[in-house]
């Protein structure tokens, strides 16, 4: 809009005419209806969300009276008696986008940085539409590559070497313990990793763009080099858009549903160990609400969904906090 | 938000009652004529016999059936909410559930289950289990393939000394329902700690989402063992069980084994076809054989399409045994079918009077 607006009046002032002369709108009350209309719009939005909350309350109503907040602290998830905790489901969501987030955001640093700073002219935007195609693949076709392909190769050569390294060591033994099945919590993050790798350096390659050449250039000119710039000039310029990007990815591994489902083992337990099947709230509810019969389990999987959605909220809230602090 | 979609809902259903108006016109000379499309919705086990027969029935009489799987609960909550014309579930409801929601339900096919596993080394069907000692596998009891419970059981047997990997379903399903219910019934430690569901609370393992799901997964974990319908076992050429059975003989899983399963039940004594084919007596019978069913209104608001469902399946029970044992399936015995044709009689009815003719076809 902006666009075609100030190309209007650039042709219109080109023409040496006034500009609400050759304006087919009749200025003020056009303003008006377009100002309305954009509101509008924007309260649409709003009430989307609020009644995504409100509905999902109602569904989740008769669980969360029943369980109470513990609902979110126990571990129990048995449909035979009825009885619904969440923690599990919570626990596996987390510590899988942990997971992904770890590896996923220094690898897609490295990447925006390569496309922006380092690559040769010609070989920037091959990279670049490459890796927005990566982006664009649906989660179904990772998942499957994450088990026929992926799982079996990770088992092999990365599961079983780490359990034997790690066999007599205190703490990591339980961290890291077997058996190698190649399915689980650690399989499901790397595989989130991978998802969200190409999302994150998108965002990161345009936002690193916005920063000012002359003081990239001004960095290089002083004598520092690629690293220093990197860190002395770009991070420290556009940290409140990289933080943007790793949180617009941190919220699409807490919602996968698909491709976690294929690979995480779908069993709700907690372990310490990161090898060991779990669940994630997005693939429980993927995985029973079609057979859900019970009133109570169906409520405790909407309930599960509006627990993601508060996750979500909190996750994003601190994603803006951290913004405003960075950029004060 | 509802309101919004339920107004949406009101204005696709003036569409479609005028729609129909216009038909009933063109209709309206012959009252008896049937319904050129059914539709049903549920259980995803019988899916690829279902979609088998109503291509066929199709060609033969132009008759559109459009049946969604849904899911056995899927299937069970639409019946109810009456958005299609007949559920489907591998779950039986109980004779007072089936009355309190108005419904009546008869089985179509059956099936069994096997234990499916993934041991280097093993044969298809070398391996020996009986029901107690599968229940202690998949409540994490027995971890290891050499525990002497299964050596016991195959004496002759290599097996490795290997952790076990338990998989099962993540997804609520019929085939849990009547794994579960099978494990229940050799097992108290099963029936008192974990119970009978399409979806239970599972101590140990790993769960893949559907009988494909566990069958990748059996097919992908060492050491694994899993439990799915049949036919996935055959298609997926894994490495299944033979069974001791109630009678104490071992038997493999087979066409005859399931049809001797349902030989040994008594349908004529089940309230509603209220019976699960787990644990029968006969000396051939497959311990985990199951049946499917269907569930109609009893109250038949539409009886048009009702008559042509019952056409349908009055159909597939005459003509289509040979298409379901082609896909792996059992077909009832004809002893059975009458029971079921006489149930129609005695429940579906429409004004009051019944849709189905006493001992007969429809046309």
């Amino acid at each position: 809009m902006a666009l075609v607006d100030r190309q209007r009046v650039a042709t219109s002032s080109a023409a040496g005419d006034s500009r609400r002369s050759v304006r087919f709108f009749n200025g003020s009350a056009f303003e008006r209806a377009f100002a309305g209309l954009c509101l509008a719009a924007a309260l649409f939005v709003l009430l989307i969300l609020g009644g995504f909350f409100v509905s999902l309350t109602i569904g989740a109503w008769p669980a969360l009276a029943k369980f109470g907040p513990a609902f979110v602290w126990t571990t129990t998830w048995n449909p035979v008696t009825g009885v619904f905790g969440a923690l599990p489901a919570i626990a596996g969501t987390l510590i899988t986008s942990a997971i992904a987030i770890v590896i996923a955001v220094p690898l897609a640093f490295a990447i925006a940085i390569f496309i922006t700073q380092l690559a040769p002219e010609w070989l920037r935007q091959p990279l670049g539409v490459a890796i927005e195609l990566l982006a664009a693949i649906p989660s179904i076709i990772y998942g499957m590559w994450g088990l026929f392909v992926f799982a079996p190769v990770f088992r092999t050569f990365v599961q079983a070497p780490i359990i034997a390294l790690f066999d007599n060591v205190p703490v990591l033994s339980s961290i890291f313990s077997g058996p190698a099945i190649g399915i689980g919590m650690a399989t499901a993050g790397v595989v989130l990793a991978i998802m969200i790798l190409p999302f994150i350096a998108a965002v990161m390659r345009d936002v690193i763009a916005t920063v000012p050449k002359r003081l990239k250039e001004s960095g290089y000119a002083i004598g520092a080099t690629d690293w220093e710039v990197a860190r002395a000039i770009i991070i420290p310029n556009c940290a409140g858009g990289l933080t943007g990007a790793v949180f617009l990815g941190l919220g699409r591994a807490l919602g996968e549903t698909m491709a976690v489902t294929f690979i995480i083992g779908n069993a709700n337990r907690i372990t310490a160990n990161i090898f060991a099947p779990s669940n994630t709230i997005a693939s429980t509810i993927a995985n029973e609400f079609q057979e859900a019969y019970t009133d109570m389990h169906s409520s405790a999987l909407i309930a599960l969904g509006l627990l993601l959605f508060v996750i979500t909220f909190i996750v994003l809230a601190l994603a803006r906090l951290m913004l405003k602090r960075i950029s004060s | 938000m509802k309101r919004t979609l339920a107004s949406l809902a009101v204005g696709a259903m003036a569409a479609v009652m005028a729609m129909s108006a216009a038909h009933a016109q063109s209709d309206a000379q012959s009252q008896d004529k049937l319904a050129k499309r059914i539709t049903g919705a549920g259980a995803s086990f019988p899916y690829p016999v279902y979609s088998k027969w109503a291509q066929t029935y199709q060609q033969k009489k132009g008759v559109q059936l459009n049946y969604q799987a849904i899911g056995s609960g899927g299937g069970i909550k639409q019946i109810e909410a009456n958005t299609v014309d007949f559920g489907a579930s591998d779950k039986p409801l109980k004779p007072a559930e089936l009355k309190q929601a108005g419904l009546m339900q008869f089985p179509t096919v059956m099936g069994g289950i096997v234990p499916i596993m993934n041991v280097e080394g093993l044969e298809p069907g070398q391996l020996v289990l009986d029901g107690p000692t599968l229940a202690q596998i998949f409540m994490g009891k027995i971890t290891k393939w050499n525990d002497d419970a299964i050596k016991k059981l195959n004496p002759d047997v290599d097996l490795p000394d290997a952790d076990i990997s338990v998989v099962h379903r993540s997804d609520g399903s019929g085939t849990t329902f009547n794994f579960t219910y099978y494990l229940a019934d050799v097992s108290d430690d099963w029936k008192n700690n974990i119970g009978v569901d399409a979806s239970v609370q599972w101590p140990a393992g790993t769960g893949g989402k559907g009988n494909q799901g566990v069958a990748n997964y059996v097919g992908q974990i060492q050491n694994s063992i899993g439990y799915v319908e049949y036919a996935y076992a055959l298609q997926n050429k894994l490495t299944y069980a033979k069974m001791k059975n109630k009678d104490g003989n071992v038997v493999a899983p087979s066409q005859e084994t399931f049809q001797a399963a349902a030989k040994g039940a008594d349908w004529q004594k089940a309230d509603g076809f209220y019976l699960i084919l787990a644990n029968q007596t006969g000396a051939k019978s497959w311990p985990m054989t199951a049946a499917t069913f269907i569930l109609l209104h009893t109250d038949v608001q539409k009886p048009q399409e009702i008559k042509t469902v019952l056409d349908f399946f009055n159909w597939a029970y005459a003509d289509g045994d040979q298409a379901a044992e082609k896909l792996d399936y059992v077909p009832f015995p004809d002893s059975v079918v009458k029971l079921i044709k006489t149930e129609w009689h005695d429940q579906l009815m429409a004004d009051g009077k019944p849709i189905w003719p006493m001992n007969g076809n429809s046309q």
